[in-house]
């Protein structure tokens, strides 16, 4: 559940895009999030309150002198940017087992009580799983839903952005059914495939009915009752491997950038550097501890 | 991916969601097998109003407490939150010992409004939310403040230099938003930081704006260790626990007597 805090506490991000990290492969979403809640300055304004997440807490992953740096900070938490109209979530610990669908349902619930306006989705997958095609080029993939191609759609093709490919269902047997495949993407494909939004009850019913997403049952009972609403969604992600995966966050996030100008670019270049974002404090020693000088 | 005997291994991934766990339903027989386990898993036998709440976790704080804290003349059994996961030595659930898993409640009996609670056994990830609930859901929240004592391996610290060359046992803190008082230690820095229990208890003080204070000890024993015990010390001049400390030569003895008996539970003859 969403906990406000601080002195203007709002519940409500009526407008607001919602910028998110999945938990994948790199944690790639959720290093763009710091450095896009770093470089903007953005205040917290909330936590995440859930029984789906790793406890962790640390102080201000964020601070820049002594004076800022004694505050807690837990394992979700909200910032915002009203005058960019930017709400953040930060998700700073893995799923505890079992729990990931229960989060989906919680953050899209809270998506539609905040009334933002869209959501989007920042995710990685195994660069080692694309097929030939995909291993040459860009390796940032985009994903629109429905609502929201209508509004940004032609953005995208000027951008010359790659929407992300369907693979076939069952390859070698039958190429003609394609499905969204995004492996090591954590949540990413059922956020995005369950963005409509299933009322406890919904699900409930189809438990117990048994049913499943091709019967003509299913599409009926969408279609006939009112507890289903889509929420635009976009999911921008990056193909890459477990390793130093601070070079696949800045390139997300220029990726990001290009759409969202979220920070202006001062020179000629179309793009923006990685010296225009703040690397966050907590982002010292990432890979261990210094090494014991007796090891030389 | 190959480790260093030559073994071809599958490399585990961050994203902690597998295609093929997202897409497997759980059978009713899951089900009900989740059911039953998630009863046995947490039960809570007390409920009292406080202002105080001591939460030691882990060997080496909770001896501390009990060396320099409990005792049976000031201090009550009020009650215990038992639990069940796959650490669990045993699956009795009426004969409390302190290895058991069950998290023992004492209130001192001069001020019932001093909870300590012993924690020795481990509270799987899955458990703690669930803890969480049984144990602060019974207890008034406005003027609460709560210390938790903990301990980590040194090895989990990160500094720019070797944690070999590193003055080990330390002690570090980390409070709420709410704790005005005084510290005994540094804060500690980013990029550092707490899991387990401590951190589920100092998240939920935090969220809810409880004032609360984690004094987590680095150290390189992992078992029952006088110099890991004594580092918490400095703690019994805080604001909290400076009323609560026994005389000295009683917690001495004390201390020695549990670490005899640890040494003899430990033998691998015995």
């Amino acid at each position: 559940m969403f906990v406000p805090c601080g002195t203007a506490a709002r519940r409500d991000f009526k407008g607001f895009t919602l910028l998110m990290p999945s938990v994948s492969v790199g944690n790639v979403g959720q290093l763009v999030i710091d450095l896009v809640i770093s470089t903007l300055d953005m205040p917290k304004v909330g936590y995440f309150y859930t029984d789906c997440l790793v406890p962790m807490v640390g102080n201000n992953p964020y601070a820049t002198a002594e004076e800022n740096s004694t505050e807690l900070s837990i394992n979700a938490e909200v910032y915002s940017l009203p005058s960019k109209k930017l709400v953040v979530l930060q998700i700073r610990s893995p799923f505890i087992k079992n729990k990931y669908r229960s989060f989906c349902q919680t953050v899209l619930s809270w998506v539609k009580s905040s009334k933002c306006a869209r959501v989007i989705l920042l995710s990685s997958s195994h660069a080692y799983q694309r097929d030939d095609q995909q291993l040459h080029g860009t390796p940032l993939r985009y994903l629109l839903s429905p609502t929201i191609q209508k509004t940004v759609g032609d953005q995208m093709q000027k951008l010359n952005w790659k929407e992300m490919e369907k693979v076939a269902a069952y390859p070698e047997i039958n190429n003609a059914e394609k499905v969204l495949h995004i492996p090591g993407g954590g949540i990413t494909k059922l956020l995005f495939t369950e963005r409509i939004l299933l009322s406890m009850s919904f699900s409930f019913v189809l438990k117990k009915k048994n049913w499943v997403e091709h019967q003509p049952a299913y599409s009926h009972f969408k279609k006939t009752t009112n507890c289903s609403k889509e929420i635009p969604m976009a999911v921008l992600l990056k193909f890459c491997s477990e390793g130093d995966n601070i070079p696949d966050a800045l390139a997300l996030v220029n990726y990001l950038n290009e759409w969202l100008q979220l920070i202006k670019n001062e020179s000629s270049s179309t793009t923006t550097t990685a010296s225009h974002w703040k690397i966050p404090s907590s982002w010292r020693l990432l890979f261990g501890s210094g090494l014991p000088p007796a090891l030389f | 991916m190959a480790t260093f005997f030559g073994e071809v291994v599958t490399a585990l991934s961050r994203a902690g969601v597998d295609e093929e766990e997202a897409e497997r339903e759980e059978t009713p027989e899951d089900l009900e097998i989740r059911r039953e386990l998630e009863k046995k898993r947490c039960r809570r036998r007390w409920g009292r109003d406080l202002l105080t709440l001591v939460l030691p976790t882990g060997c080496n704080a909770v001896a501390f407490l009990s060396s320099f804290i409990l005792d049976s003349v000031r201090w009550e059994v009020v009650g215990a939150v038992s639990l069940w996961n796959e650490w669990c030595r045993t699956l009795d659930a009426t004969n409390v010992l302190p290895t058991d898993s069950f998290c023992l409640f004492y209130r001192l009996i001069s001020d019932p409004t001093v909870l300590l609670c012993q924690c020795n056994c481990h509270v799987a990830e899955d458990q703690q939310f669930q803890w969480l609930e049984k144990v602060f859901g019974y207890i008034q929240k406005k003027d609460l403040q709560v210390i938790i004592l903990s301990t980590c391996p040194v090895t989990n610290y990160k500094t720019p230099e070797s944690t070999l060359t590193l003055p080990s046992p330390f002690l570090k803190a980390l409070k709420t938003k709410e704790f005005k008082d005084t510290i005994c230690c540094p804060l500690l820095e980013q990029p550092n930081i707490v899991q387990d229990l401590p951190a589920a208890v100092l998240s939920y003080c935090q969220v809810w704006q409880i004032p609360a204070v984690l004094y987590q000890c680095y150290t390189d024993v992992i078992k029952l260790d006088t110099v890991t015990i004594e580092t918490f010390k400095p703690v019994l001049s805080s604001k909290i626990m400076a009323s609560l400390v026994k005389d000295v030569p009683e917690s001495t003895e004390m201390l020695k007597k549990l670490l005899a008996t640890n040494e003899i539970h430990n033998n691998i003859y015995t």
